[in-house]
């Protein structure tokens, strides 16, 4: 689950000049960009925000009759239930559209919660330095080699299971690596003269971290953003996996899997097909990602 | 080097420390820990027998004494499913886990090395391009979702492999595959760009000029300095795979710790729970441990940092 950090670090030490010079690229290319995933990431956006109006039935309403019906194309299928029904009958579709809601909500609030709290700490760690740097970053490194999955699954059954829950497990399991690669953005950023000039000007350090530095590192901010979008993703569905994510009935991808996997033999599509969901979404925001960081912070793939 | 090693173990102490706290904080923000440590069918006088038994009835300061003296003892409560000591009960699973763990890390780094190396070498080919989308989609799997398709496609299509709890040889295949796929990406990336480095520095070219075959240079001279990262990184990867078998072995009903740590989360068994998780930390923090001495051991740079 932690795997998003080598996505951003597995550029360790590599040479840039070799790096870079295999992907020319022009803003221009419009061949270039990643439009599969522009499709996938808009359909799946326009489907969260209509669910009332494109799902075919209700993602909770049970249909005993109408249990375990198989999708379309298989025999036994109908055309009413495209992707068929769970066990309780629910139409599986409508589920899975409803649960991109639930995906994209989550994600949204875990990365704004997480984001946000990274965010600051890098910028405090990398523009007051010393002690109070060391201390942030080492408490940094704690964080990035512990399993924090686990604080997140204490927090759920201590806490209780819910939207909040989530996103505070997320924060904790996401902060340290914005905190790391923002820090390294502001010690570049704070060297530079217009610090120096506003500090002469007398500007407090407040205002200097807020107004002057903030923005200039705001492109990596967005950059990270986007490249940790598919892995809380996975997270929140893990999560929910293993019971400690959205409650029940409210439909999420994760809870579909987990609640298809005793009827794997009988029933294949209830856990594939919103498995099959989750990949190809994070897939389609990871390569949506790497294209944003080459495009707007080339220089994160050395990170 | 001693000072060295003091200093990292005095952190990771701290870290439990800080994690025990939590631990012990979050029991109490959320109401009466009494409450999350009782079974459902618990009358009144068993709450208030517990209160008294844990000490709640007494201030925050003491309940704190408490609580890490227990643990410093190795004593974290009984689990509420397994009525026995958690400590106990992680134990007992332990050595579960520690079967499937090396297998998974092994064939992860047979599978991660030659891939990465033959990106490396063939960099910018068709055969780069293969190993780069292998490696994004490893990237976007769910590896609790891997594990139900592998169980779909071997034990009930195929009906080849067995598909839940342990036993013979046979047991171990899907669950390893699902837990290592976990680390190829990550470490074939990594192999990839390290090896890449180590191909442009002095001494390969030094190797080529004496007319050694690409073969040797590669592997021999090439591949023993770009694993260096991949071990560093060890403790990690460690770490990844003791997070990675909490949905695996759950997946496979496979009765190790990260099954049972499931297990705490679905019962609701906070005092499993919180031993699981200090004893895995102790585990994750110890072997962390181990290998930053070692490395510093190994490279004296790492000491003086």
């Amino acid at each position: 689950m932690a795997r998003v950090e080598e996505r951003i670090e597995v550029g360790i030490g590599s040479s840039p000049a070799a790096e870079v010079s295999t992907r020319p690229r022009s803003r221009g290319d419009l061949a270039r960009l990643p439009w599969v995933s522009f499709f996938i990431i808009a359909v799946l956006v326009l489907v969260a925000v209509l669910a009332p109006l494109v799902a075919p039935h209700s993602a909770t309403e049970q249909s005993l009759p109408d249990k375990l019906r198989p999708p379309a194309w298989q025999e036994g299928g109908s055309t009413k239930h495209l992707l068929g029904t769970d066990v309780l009958g629910r139409d599986v579709l409508s589920r899975l559209i409803y649960g991109a809601r639930v995906s994209l909500i989550v994600a949204a609030a875990a990365l704004l919660a997480g984001g946000g709290v990274g965010l600051m700490v890098g910028i405090v760690s990398g523009y007051l330095g010393g002690r109070v740097d060391s201390f942030l970053m080492r408490v940094v490194d704690a964080t990035l080699t512990f399993p924090t999955i686990l604080i997140a699954l204490l927090l759920a059954v201590s806490l209780g299971q819910g939207l909040q829950t989530i996103a505070i497990a997320i924060t904790v399991l996401i902060w340290a690596r914005f905190a790391r690669v923002v820090r390294g953005e502001v010690l570049a950023v704070k060297a530079r003269d217009f610090v120096a000039l506003a500090r002469v000007h007398g500007c407090s350090h407040l205002r200097i971290m807020a107004i002057h530095i903030v923005p200039n590192v705001l492109n990596t901010f967005m950059v990270l953003l986007t490249l940790h979008i598919g892995f809380v993703i996975i997270v929140e569905a893990s999560l929910s996996f293993l019971g400690a994510g959205i409650p029940p009935p409210t439909p999420s991808w994760g809870q579909m899997v987990a609640d298809g996997r005793s009827h794997i033999a009988s029933a294949w599509w209830l856990s594939v097909v919103p498995g099959a969901a989750i990949m190809l979404v994070v897939l389609a925001f990871n390569l949506f990602g790497d294209w944003l960081r080459d495009w707007l912070d080339p220089r994160l793939r050395q990170v | 080097m001693q000072r060295f090693i003091l200093r990292r173990f005095l952190q990771s102490v701290l870290l439990l420390f800080v994690l025990a706290l939590v631990i012990f904080g979050l029991a109490r923000v959320s109401g009466n820990p009494a409450d999350l440590l009782l079974r459902e069918d618990a009358t009144q006088e068993d709450r208030a027998h517990l209160m008294r038994a844990l000490g709640l009835d007494r201030p925050v300061h003491e309940q704190l004494y408490l609580f890490l003296a227990g643990a410093l003892r190795g004593d974290l409560g009984d689990s509420i499913r397994y009525r026995k000591p958690a400590t106990e009960v992680f134990f007992e699973r332990l050595p579960n886990t520690l079967r499937l763990l090396p297998l998974a890390m092994v064939g992860a780094l047979a599978i991660a090395i030659p891939l990465g190396v033959l990106a490396a070498v063939y960099r910018g080919t068709i055969i780069d391009r293969v190993s780069g989308a292998v490696a994004v989609l490893g990237f976007a799997t769910p590896s609790f979702w891997l594990g139900i398709v592998l169980i779909y496609v071997f034990s009930i299509k195929l009906g080849v492999l067995p598909s839940s709890r342990m036993g013979g040889p046979s047991h171990y295949v899907l669950p390893a595959i699902t837990l290592g796929v976990f680390l190829v990406a990550g470490m074939m990336r990594l192999v990839r760009s390290s090896l890449l480095e180590v191909m442009g520095s002095e001494f390969v070219k030094l190797a080529r000029l004496k007319g050694l075959s690409q073969t040797v240079v590669i592997w021999k001279h090439c591949l023993r300095n770009a694993l260096i990262p991949v071990t560093t990184l060890f403790g990690v990867y460690f770490a990844l795979l003791i997070t990675g078998a909490i949905v695996t072995e759950t997946v496979f009903a496979w009765p190790g710790v990260g099954r049972l740590t499931y297990e705490a989360v679905i019962f609701r068994d906070y005092p499993l729970l919180q031993a699981v998780i200090l004893l895995k930390a102790i585990i994750v923090l110890g072997v962390n441990l181990g290998v930053d001495v070692l490395y510093a051991y190994l490279d004296p740079r790492v000491r003086y940092a």
